[in-house]
């Protein structure tokens, strides 16, 4: 797929990720997150793929968040949240016992929805990673690194000292990603990554979506079906079941190429949603 | 819609807005023209002694050559033995309350309780603990140490409050992305927050120290003297700024009641220097988030 043409063509036009090239990161089996016993999400069976680009896309409350909260352990940090079934990642079961939850952060990177810089210097930010881990040779290289590959370099290199609060949204944005690439992480989680962004904004970290998954594994949550359509290979739709006293539950109802979820979903729910019928 | 109807067509509502707006002018008016009031009157008939005699000199019978230096440097003494002593326990027991504590365990929730009712207590109340249990408890002594440490008790459910407010103020979102960069508990608290609730927690430890240094009570039960003419030391007899005043304030001759209205001034001062500094330091390291 070609950087130029992407965006403009239709989803339907672009090629299928060939599957022999797949490599399993994260195989998720019959997984399940519940808060204080209520069930928010449950039976979700996938597997994310090495340098593809993973959206979950779904309504409100479909769970999307909470399941990729699961991937680098943030859900341990809600008071009451438990988690049922497995996730292996490269094989190794990633809620084992021995499993700490910092080894597992340092390696699974996550950019969360709202831009959340440290209340210090742009240099600071993208240096606190590699500072709490300790790998703190050749730091200015590190850090210049994070920032162009997060395409943030040329319009802060020369106020690296200013407050990264003083940086626009969607710059904020960029050194969050930077400062998620400053510990060379495999894989980038992002929770809605530009939806307090404008269109310029979005367009950017979009693009760097799409440079990125070269060298990273990148999963998406998205409320937007056109960024999914435009920056996913692999797309899961999530929705909500009503059980019987009309709690909401997630679940996931397609997992598929994403070409083939916006134009031949085999799921009744999944065309009402990419329609615009639901939701 | 027309323009007269977005007109008020309830008079009742206009009236009750202007009284209420009467009685809030009302109400602040009391505090500063009280506030006002004392400040002139003790201008007034302070302003007479107030003098380097006053700061340099050891109290005397004479009125006229009397200081209140011991007292003054006394009253430094108690603030940096305050600071010293509340600062690190109340920011930990801040710290461990916002930052590690399981809110469902019983006894995290009655400790809570229990920092905000001692904030509640008459200091006189802490007084009398002070002697019971520092001065002769633990033998102690009637010495400035003593007075220190009760103050301490005093002013820290106060500074633990403060520091709480200032830590629960850091944002979420603060913690969740030093976490998710592989940061632990430890480097999140001490990297992220603590830094970030500083200014916060430095203007409440000052407002609580200005309360300490103006307190009487506990410090006359703990023993602070009423008369001491030599310099301070730590380990010995003391006596401090406001017990100076009461002093003086209980002395037959109108000389030295003028000589208390000139150490009010004094202690004024200080305070006021004290919480102007707390101010600007609240203003030069707020922050947006």
């Amino acid at each position: 797929m070609s950087d130029t043409i992407r965006g403009v063509l239709p989803a339907q036009q672009r090629e299928l990720p060939d599957p022999s090239l797949r490599e399993v990161v994260f195989d998720v089996d019959d997984l399940g997150v519940s808060y204080n016993g209520k069930p928010a999400l449950k039976d979700v069976n996938l597997e994310i793929y090495r340098n593809f680009v993973t959206a979950f896309i779904g309504p409100s409350g479909c769970g999307k968040s909470t399941f990729i909260r699961c991937f680098n352990h943030m859900n341990a940090l809600i008071p009451g949240a438990k988690i049922h079934g497995t996730i292996h990642y490269h094989g190794a079961d990633l809620y084992g016992h021995e499993v700490d939850p910092v080894e597992v952060r340092k390696r699974i990177g996550m950019v969360f929805q709202k831009p959340n810089p440290f209340p210090k210097s742009i240099y600071d930010n993208a240096a606190f990673g590699p500072r709490v881990l300790g790998m703190t040779d050749d730091l200015d290289g590190r850090v210049e690194r994070a920032l162009e590959q997060a395409a943030l370099w040329d319009e802060v290199k020369d106020r690296l000292k200013a407050s990264a609060l003083s940086l626009s949204g969607g710059q904020q944005q960029r050194l969050c990603i930077a400062r998620c690439l400053a510990v060379e992480p495999e894989v980038i989680l992002m929770d809605e990554p530009a939806s307090a962004l404008d269109p310029i904004a979005t367009t950017r970290i979009e693009d760097l979506m799409h440079e990125l998954k070269n060298d990273y594994t990148i999963v998406v949550v998205t409320h937007n079906m056109q960024q999914a359509a435009r920056v996913a290979d692999m797309t899961a739709f999530f929705s909500v079941e009503r059980g019987e006293e009309g709690q909401r539950t997630g679940i996931l109802v397609e997992y598929d190429a994403t070409p083939k979820i916006f134009t031949q979903p085999s799921d009744q729910r999944t065309e009402d949603y990419v329609t615009g019928r639901f939701g | 819609m027309s323009v007269t109807s977005l007109r008020t067509e309830r008079p009742r509502g206009r009236v009750s807005s202007g009284l209420f707006k009467a009685f809030l002018l009302f109400s602040m008016g009391v505090g500063i023209l009280t506030l006002g009031a004392l400040l002139v009157t003790v201008v007034a008939k302070g302003y007479k002694y107030l003098d380097l005699v006053l700061l340099l000199e050891p109290p005397s019978a004479d009125p006229q050559i009397a200081g209140a230096r011991p007292a003054i440097l006394a009253t430094i003494y108690l603030g940096l033995l305050l600071i010293a002593f509340t600062v690190p326990i109340g920011v930990g027991t801040a710290l461990y309350l916002e930052e590690y504590a399981d809110r469902d365990r019983w006894y995290n929730r009655m400790l809570e309780v229990n920092i905000q009712n001692l904030a509640a207590v008459p200091s006189i109340v802490y007084g009398i603990l002070g002697l019971a249990f520092l001065v002769r408890g633990l033998g102690l002594g009637r010495v400035l140490l003593a007075g220190a440490m009760i103050l301490t008790l005093l002013v820290l459910p106060t500074v633990i409050i403060a520091a709480r407010e200032a830590i629960r103020a850091v944002p979420d979102s603060i913690r969740q992305g030093a976490y998710a960069l592989g940061a632990t508990q430890w480097q999140v608290v001490w990297r992220q927050v603590l830094p970030a609730a500083t200014p916060g927690i430095a203007t409440g430890s000052i407002l609580a120290l200005s309360r300490g240094l103006g307190e009487t009570a506990p410090l006359l039960l703990v023993g602070a003297l009423t008369y001491v003419a030599f310099d301070p030391t730590i380990l010995g007899d003391f006596t401090a700024l406001p017990v100076q005043i009461y002093q003086w304030v209980g002395r037959p001759q109108e000389d030295f009641r003028i000589l208390a209205a000139s150490g009010i001034i004094v202690l004024l001062l200080i305070l006021l220097t004290l919480n102007a500094f707390a101010i600007w330091l609240r203003n030069r390291y707020q922050r947006k988030w």
